[in-house]
């Protein structure tokens, strides 16, 4: 069997991050050889927990020789730790306030709560904008810990960028999967439509039930996309062998569909066990997060209305 | 209706949440906690419930839905006569609204 290849490339973030997917060579997950583009390394977050993902499955990893000069990032985010082989950097360690999350394991919802205490005094971020981040990483981390029946748990990792005053976050499992955790309720046909219903308020693979269950509504994502949205950010979803990319949304509206949404979708993928998420959060454009949740409730308000409205029978007489 | 005036001592509970689920309201696990060991044993007994949000400063919609989704399925919208959210903030308020919101709308 061939070893599993990755390619880091010198840009691979949201926006152009189609290339470096397509690309991945998931073929035996034992194995995992990476090359590094050898002059230049900028990646977003998620790339990193891919390959820190694959690196604690597999048995053997190998990197390549870093020339990059910023091959250092990798270290400085803890990838070598992940990959169980050691760092060709000798770099002092300082404080992250104000930069970076590092690569980060959460198997527990304490471990999780634990995490979020530390998030905002580590960003700086200011009490508007903390609060879209953390709500953000405690859906998708609680997401991961509920649904994937992930062994490894969420491997998370965030980065400040000051050029474009970004938060890019990274959120990613080796678990069973976005359609395999719907498929006795919504029995999505592909990934893609898995992905699609797992966007939409209301639709959990938990319960076919409206509101869900005691514990679960399904909603999670639909907030994240629609933080996403308003915010005019980037957000991404890859799982099974299905992508689907949020756009920018210029038109500031939200949408219970995200077929109706801004969007580009892949499928054909290399299959990914498990579910990758990205996202971008720009601190210029966060929406005061209030009026955010007012929108995010006539659309969800809407999307049940519209739902129960398909569902309804009328008495059939004969 | 129920006047929150009439919340004496004798007639209902207080239950302060800052202490139990911190600062962010986002553990479902302390959240159903809530429910399952406060609310609703309470509520069986008649007792007004008052979930005090003092010095929280955001809740998750997945933590507000452990917490009351079922109270509202298993008793009606009625049952929010006898439950009063205490001290949100802003965002605490609108995440509570969407959750009394879409409950209602279920079957």
């Amino acid at each position: 069997m061939a070893d599993m290849k990755i390619h880091v490339p010198n840009s691979a973030f949201i926006g152009n991050i189609d290339p470096f997917i397509a690309g991945l060579d998931v073929t035996d997950p034992s194995k995992l050889e990476i090359t590094t583009n050898d002059r230049w390394i900028a990646v977003h977050p998620v790339v990193l927990c891919m390959l820190a993902a694959l690196g604690k499955k597999a048995n053997i990893v190998t990197i390549d020789n870093v020339t990059a000069s910023s091959g250092h990032y990798m270290t400085r985010m803890g990838l070598y730790d992940y990959l169980g082989i050691s760092s060709p950097d000798h770099i002092e360690e300082h404080d992250a306030a104000g930069r970076f999350i590092p690569l980060t394991t959460i198997t527990s919802s304490l471990e999780l709560s634990n995490f979020l205490n530390d998030v905002v005094p580590i960003l700086h971020l200011p009490p508007e904008q903390s609060r879209s981040i953390r709500y953000i990483l405690s859906e998708l981390v609680r997401n991961v810990l509920e649904h994937s029946f992930s062994d490894g748990g969420a491997i998370v990792a965030a980065q400040y960028y000051k050029k474009t005053n970004t938060i890019r976050i990274g959120i990613v499992d080796s678990g069973i999967g976005i359609a395999a955790s719907m498929v006795s309720t919504y029995h999505p046909k592909d990934d893609l439509q898995a992905i699609k219903f797992s966007l939409v308020p209301g639709i959990t693979g938990t319960t076919t039930r409206e509101g869900g269950t005691d514990y679960n509504a399904g909603a999670g994502l639909f907030f994240i996309k629609s933080i996403a949205s308003i915010n005019e950010d980037l957000f991404l979803i890859y799982s099974g062998s299905s992508m689907y990319k949020l756009l920018k949304n210029t038109k500031k509206r939200l949408y219970a569909d995200p077929e109706k949404d801004k969007h580009s979708e892949k499928t054909d993928l290399p299959y990914w066990q498990g579910t990758v998420v990205g996202i971008d959060i720009n601190l210029n454009s966060t929406e005061a997060f209030t009026s955010l949740l007012s929108l995010i409730q006539d659309t969800y308000s809407e999307a049940v209305k519209e739902r129960r409205k398909e569902r309804y029978r009328r008495a059939r007489f004969i | 209706m129920i006047d929150k005036d009439d919340l004496t001592n004798t007639n209902s509970i207080t239950i302060a949440l800052l202490k139990i689920v911190g600062q962010f309201a986002e553990n479902k696990d302390l959240g159903r906690d809530v429910r399952v060991q406060k609310i609703e044993p309470n509520l069986a007994k008649g007792k007004k419930i008052i979930l005090d949000f003092t010095g929280i400063e955001g809740a998750t919609q997945s933590f507000v839905h452990s917490m009351i989704s079922q109270v509202i399925r298993d008793n009606g919208s009625d049952v929010l006569e006898s439950i009063f959210f205490k001290g949100c903030s802003e965002p605490v308020r609108a995440i509570i609204n969407i959750v009394v919101d879409y409950m209602q709308q279920t079957d």
